[in-house]
């Protein structure tokens, strides 16, 4: 209930809960299924890893969760330009919960690309991979997305500054990462191999957890959308009998 | 009762605001003395932290641009809120001026603020830590200092738009100014390094100023396209 | 922008230039709260509107509305034949702002407040002396001229505020509380400028009802963010104003 004072009352109508509802069974489903499949192939079908062993599963897991993060900062960098043409409160909130999902995602990714860095290279944290230092700095910039947006006291105000901010770090990141690889890239020769280098079974268990990750994504994002919206107008419900 | 007046242009409008900047700068001090104290502060610190008596390289690089860095948050910090700590901000949103106005003076202020702030901070550096000498086989510094401020000039003046609203400035801009300013910050390094080691040479230096200047041209067109968002209303 | 100009006499002239303030529908929301829900009010140009309510009642909302400074979140505001918050540029030169706070930069002096006031709003270089020189003049400045204003008294801050929100030779003054810092001597100072001989439209927000009731040709009451009442002052009683405080 704290969380529902910070976005405008206004789109917390039945039709925005029920359109955020639409299709979130479906995406729970298919990604329970994808994931299932997923994990079936990670551990049953694709070839151990001549050096990592097992260890080297949790590849699967990092990388799919690092692009579902990325992708959902951009997507929230999208809703965003969406809010700021529309004014309509519910891109924002679109965008919020986005944002926040991907933070949680990429906590994730975080810790399991320092256990993979464990098992790879016997460090927990490797400043030679660019792509998990480019991670880092996003990550950083968006753990600030929420201690701004709450600094804010009109959410009209919240939601246009948040809005901005989505923005500036959506195209933050392409040139974070191209930074980043250019400092590594001419000291240091890349650790990771493209995805053209993997074995075939290899390559299909990992797009399908990629796809299972995504699908994930979707399911969670329209999970909280549906829950916030839901006591929004529970509270507004509740502001309108007491008055 | 009017016929004499026009609304100014944008470019107009913008000096008068850069002017009226300049000139509360030169009266006041705030900006440039606290940020050049803390300059020095800060390389005395680097003294103590590293225990060397001079430096040169990448180690000179990297606490030349991490103080200039820091000083650079201080000047972001102060860019809008002194605005309003001066009492005259919603003068300038009521007046007939194109908002976009109050980006270019204030990126502009800040350029020349940091511009200002960096010549005293190199010559500090020399005279306190710098191992070679200054000279003039450290003249490609000169394109690399302009496409850092214009690159800070761009995202500071964005940053102190977003963070003057909110309850918690101090604390919100740097953690805002750091991640976005790291790019320039290997940028800058990267290409100082070669600058400021024992004979002085240039090394990649197309490859970095590369860098910067794509990185500037993006966030002087995303201020450009944001900026009136953050400061309407 | 001699094109904005263009267009503002024009639209002035097409709605006959009769009101200088149409606001219906008017709403703006605060969170949760509605600041001003449903206002609706005319004003034709030249009259002065006083608009009384408690604090909270929505009257500073209202003005910084028709300010340009907050936009309307529904309804249709007109503030000299433009509709806001799309056309707010090109009437923002035509409105004077006097408010609580004199929106002055404290380390400049006056002369150097009022002249950056000048160029903002379009002033021609070589007039803003002479501009600045009169206004100081007309609001009992010109010894204390260039010294920062950080030094001002409040009653000096309120007059460099009048003569800051004078420059532009406004058409449309929005006066908030502006006897509040004014000793009877500054207040019949500035009356040429901001009282009813000036020929301005005026809306004037005030706690002060017989003030405001004598100023003004149409009253509004505002009761938490609703007109309460909106006709010409004479028929409104200074008790009826009263009851809104209550």
């Amino acid at each position: 209930m704290t969380q529902s004072r910070f976005f405008s009352s206004r789109s917390a109508t039945r039709s925005s809960a029920d359109s955020f509802s639409r299709g979130l069974v479906g995406y729970a489903f298919a990604a329970a299924a994808t994931l299932t499949l997923a994990g079936l192939l990670v551990f049953f079908w694709a070839p151990q890893d001549a050096d990592q062993g097992m260890r080297q599963k949790i590849f699967y897991l990092h990388v799919p969760l690092s692009i579902a993060a990325l992708c959902g900062f951009i997507a929230g960098g999208v809703m965003a330009i969406q809010y700021l043409r529309t004014r309509d409160s519910s891109w924002d909130l679109r965008s919020y919960v986005a944002i926040h999902l991907s933070l949680i995602f990429g906590v994730a990714a975080l810790i399991t690309g320092a256990i993979w860095a464990k098992t790879a290279w016997g460090v927990w944290w490797e400043w030679k991979e660019p792509t998990l230092v480019s991670f880092l700095i996003v990550f950083l910039l968006y753990a600030v997305y929420q201690p701004m947006r709450f600094a804010i006291d009109d959410p009209e105000r919240q939601a246009r500054s948040a809005a901005v901010y989505a923005i500036i770090c959506g195209a933050f990141v392409p040139l974070n990462f191209m930074a980043v690889r250019l400092a590594t890239s001419l000291v240091h020769p890349r650790v990771l191999g493209g995805a053209g280098e993997m074995p075939a079974e290899m390559r299909v268990s990992f797009y399908t957890s990629l796809i299972g990750m995504g699908l994930l994504w979707m399911a969670l994002w329209k999970f909280e959308l549906t829950a916030k919206s839901v006591s929004m107008r529970l509270g507004k419900l509740r502001a309108e009998l007491i008055s | 009762m009017n016929e004499s007046k026009e609304t100014p242009g944008l470019f107009a409008a913008a000096g008068a605001i850069l002017r009226k900047d300049l000139r509360l700068e030169l009266r006041t001090m705030e900006t440039l003395t606290t940020a050049a104290i803390f300059t020095v502060a800060t390389f005395v610190v680097f003294h103590f932290a590293f225990d060397r008596y001079e430096m040169s390289g990448d180690i000179a690089a990297g606490v030349f641009w991490v103080t200039v860095l820091f000083a650079a948050v201080l000047a972001i910090n102060r860019l809008l809120s002194n605005e309003r700590a001066q009492g005259g901000y919603e003068a300038l949103l009521l007046a007939p001026i194109d908002r976009n106005a109050i980006l270019f003076a204030k990126f502009a202020f800040l350029f020349v603020t940091l511009t200002l702030l960096e010549i005293f901070a190199l010559l500090a550096f020399a005279l306190l830590l710098l191992g070679p000498a200054l000279s003039t086989e450290m003249l490609p510094l000169a394109p690399v200092l302009l496409l850092a401020n214009i690159g800070i000039a761009a995202i500071g003046t964005l940053i102190s738009a977003l963070a003057t609203d909110t309850n918690a400035r101090e604390l919100l801009v740097p953690l805002m100014s750091l991640p976005l300013l790291t790019p320039l910050l290997i940028g800058a390094a990267r290409a100082s390094t070669p600058l400021m080691s024992l004979v002085p040479h240039t090394e990649h230096l197309d490859r970095w100023l590369g860098l910067m200047a794509l990185y500037d041209s993006v966030f002087a067109l995303l201020a450009f396209a944001v900026f009136e968002y953050v400061i309407e209303d | 922008m001699p094109q904005a100009a263009d267009s503002t006499a024009g639209h002035l002239r097409r709605s006959g230039g009769d009101l200088a303030i149409c606001v219906s529908g008017l709403t703006r929301h605060y969170g949760e709260r509605a600041a001003l829900q449903n206002v609706g009010f005319e004003l034709p140009a030249g009259q002065t509107l006083a608009v009384f309510g408690a604090n909270g009642a929505g009257k500073t909302t209202l003005l910084r509305v028709l300010a340009t400074l907050l936009r309307p979140h529904e309804g249709d505001v007109h503030v000299l034949g433009q509709a806001l918050p799309d056309d707010a540029y090109a009437v923002r030169g035509q409105i004077g702002l006097i408010g609580h706070e004199a929106l002055v930069y404290r380390d400049l002096t006056a002369r150097e407040n009022l002249a950056f006031t000048a160029r903002l709003y379009g002033e021609p270089k070589n007039r803003v002396a002479t501009v600045v020189n009169e206004m100081l003049e007309r609001v009992h400045l010109e010894g204390r001229a260039d010294e920062p204003v950080r030094n001002f008294s409040k009653g000096m801050m309120q007059r460099l505020s009048a003569a800051r929100a004078l420059i532009p030779r406004p058409q449309l003054l929005l006066l908030d509380e502006p006897r509040a810092n004014l000793d009877p001597g500054a207040a019949q100072l500035l009356d040429p400028f901001i009282g009813p001989a000036a020929g301005r439209t005026r809306v004037i927000v005030t706690h002060d009802i017989d003030y405001g009731l004598e100023q003004a040709d149409v009253a509004l009451g505002l009761r938490l963010g609703r007109v309460e009442w909106c006709r010409p002052a004479a028929q409104v009683g200074a008790d009826e104003a009263r009851e809104l405080y209550r």
